[in-house]
């Protein structure tokens, strides 16, 4: 058997194994748009881990982030930077937001808007916001998978062919099982991606310079620029570094399919913790930027440097390894592709179709919607992915810097009395339109700084200023009422003023 | 309207503090520690002092969801001063 053949079969063992766990995972559940989406608010601390911990380890974190530490240096440091911090934020708003959430029986994060500030037209802007920069991510997944595919078969299969099988597999198995498919199927993934990144992280520095140490103490040697910001790049340098850092952990918790993880969950305690414990999930990721540093001096002059974990393992370990690394990439892209699609399809069947041209529609009616757009959203991102090419990393940092400006409204939404719609929706339009801008016309960083975060600051702005001068939809979630018996809950104010 | 208290907001500016706003201080190869370059160290170190740091802000909070429970007579809002002047 060809080298080829012996690791297309194992990716496709890995691969094929795991969608059969995701449709096994339906059992005999009714599946209305509740259980489909927020797979009736049941999850308990593992679940809810694993599903959020699903959508962290992506195709993103497999090659992205390898790439850039290959082809920039050390501005890829933002990302073991940002992930801690994303997790700070979160600990704050996801239990407010989860209680919210099961007051008002919110499947979506357009629908945090639509309660709080009272305007469809809000709602469905968010989710229009929501499903586009979710495109840009499940673009970034498509790519990476197609990459994977590509190289692992030794260039036997193109990789358009990979993406479109591998994607018709996750738009059915995503319409089948829903959000309780995607969590389990997520437990072999982070599984074999653990093992992997731990293996490869501390075998590949050993085999070629005898261990991270001496790995380093070579590229200090030979190319110390590469290891301090801003690298290999003229204007990656502290200022982007910064307003990087603040725009990707704020706007970590912001990706709508991050949100919809919060409402799986059983309690706002659960979230906390979780929230609390996801940076040491994050150990791995180091060890895929070490394997992309090693790469720039076993491997230097690579054109794309997405490709160099790939291209290392297939330097340095035999076929059937490498199909265990394609297989465990190529399941990581689909598990995370398929959140996104869930989330995505939920958002623009609940909050843009229906409340804007079909306000007739049942529960059930948008529930198969949602399933039949999982198929539209698919078809969009492979169209992408084939005819544009950019880099994992710019995908990522694309999509981010759209849903970082949900930021304002969500904070203010929770925490504040005085945001008003207007405001919030001028923000959020202002916010939008700067970062859109800057970054369509190839100014990104401006000035040294990241355009989402130079939207997100314009963004602030107008909505305090048009907030001050409008006047206040509701001031609070207290203040309307909830949309089941709302379960007992602890008298507000007095003790959490004190403290 | 609930909000985080203060003390577990503070717990959480740590890692702000030290990963964030203070690149210029750690962007730096040496020295390097265990044979990493220190600024990487240091971000792989805070991947573990921040859950640290947040398991201070997760006492902060269970503690006060506790005295929630138990009702806010008096006695509690008295303890809750107490306690939160420890912090």
């Amino acid at each position: 058997m060809s080298a080829s053949v012996v690791a297309l079969t194992i990716i496709s063992i890995i691969v094929v194994s795991g969608s059969l766990l995701g449709f096994s995972a339906r059992f005999r559940r009714k599946m209305d748009l509740e259980q489909w989406a927020c797979a009736g608010r049941g999850f308990g601390l593992l679940l809810v881990w694993l599903l959020m911990a699903g959508e962290m380890f992506t195709a993103f974190t497999f090659l992205g982030a390898s790439g850039w530490a290959y082809s920039r240096g050390a501005p890829v440091l933002y990302i073991i930077g940002y992930w801690p911090l994303g997790c700070v934020v979160g600990f704050y708003i996801l239990p407010y937001i989860w209680e919210a959430g099961r007051k008002h029986r919110m499947q979506t994060q357009a629908d945090f808007f639509q309660v709080r500030y009272g305007s469809k037209l809000l709602a469905a802007f968010v989710a229009l916001v929501g499903v586009v920069s979710l495109m840009a991510y499940l673009q970034l997944q498509l790519t990476g998978l197609g990459l994977i595919v590509e190289e692992a078969s030794y260039g036997s299969v193109r990789r358009t062919t990979a993406m479109i099988v591998a994607f018709a597999l996750v738009a059915a198995f995503v319409s089948v099982s829903g959000v309780r498919g995607v969590a389990w199927v997520s437990i072999v993934k982070d599984l074999l991606l653990l093992s992997i990144a731990v293996f490869i992280g501390f075998a590949v520095p050993h085999i070629y310079f005898g261990g991270i140490g001496g790995m380093f103490a070579a590229l200090a040697r030979t190319n110390p620029a590469h290891l301090v910001m801003p690298g290999t790049t003229p204007n990656l340098g502290h200022m982007w570094y910064l307003s990087t850092v603040l725009v990707t952990a704020f706007g970590f918790f912001m990706w709508p399919q991050f949100f919809a993880a919060t409402f799986t969950a059983r309690s706002g305690q659960i979230l906390r913790r979780n929230a609390m414990l996801m940076p040491l999930y994050a150990l791995a990721m180091p060890l895929m930027l070490i394997v992309g540093l090693t790469a720039v001096m076993v491997l230097p002059g690579l054109r794309n440097g997405d490709l160099s974990v790939l291209l290392i393992v297939r330097k340095t370990f035999p076929a059937w390894f490498m199909g265990i690394v394609g297989g465990a990439g190529a399941l990581t892209a689909m598990v995370a592709a398929a959140i996104q699609l869930l989330c995505g399809a939920t958002l623009w069947a609940k909050n843009l179709i229906r409340p804007l041209f079909a306000p007739q529609m049942t529960e059930q009616q948008t529930a198969t919607l949602s399933k039949l757009l999982v198929l539209a959203l698919t078809a969009g991102a492979v169209l992408l992915a084939i005819y544009t090419s950019v880099s994992l990393v710019s995908l990522f940092l694309l999509g981010v810097s759209g849903v970082a400006q949900l930021c304002p409204g969500i904070f203010l939404g929770l925490f504040s009395k005085r945001a008003t719609t207007a405001g919030v929706s001028a923000g959020l339009f202002t916010g939008i339109a700067i970062a859109a801008v800057l970054t369509l016309t190839n100014r990104d960083p401006y000035h040294g700084l990241n355009a989402g975060f130079i939207g997100l600051c314009f963004n602030i702005a107008v909505t305090g200023l048009v907030s001050a001068f409008t006047s206040v939809h509701v001031s609070s979630f207290d203040e309307i009422a909830a949309e089941i018996a709302p379960a007992p809950s602890a008298p507000a104010g007095s003790i959490a003023d004190l403290s | 309207m609930k909000r985080p208290a203060l003390a577990s907001i503070l717990f959480g500016l740590i890692p702000f503090a030290a990963t964030c706003f203070s690149v210029k201080l750690w962007d730096r190869i040496y020295p390097m520690v265990f044979g990493i370059p220190f600024n990487f160290f240091w971000l792989v170190l805070w991947m573990v002092l921040t859950p640290a740091c947040m398991w201070g802000a997760y006492c902060v909070e269970t503690r006060r969801a506790m005295q929630e429970r138990q009702g806010c007579g008096p006695n509690a809002v008295i303890r809750g001063e107490a306690e939160g002047g420890a912090d």
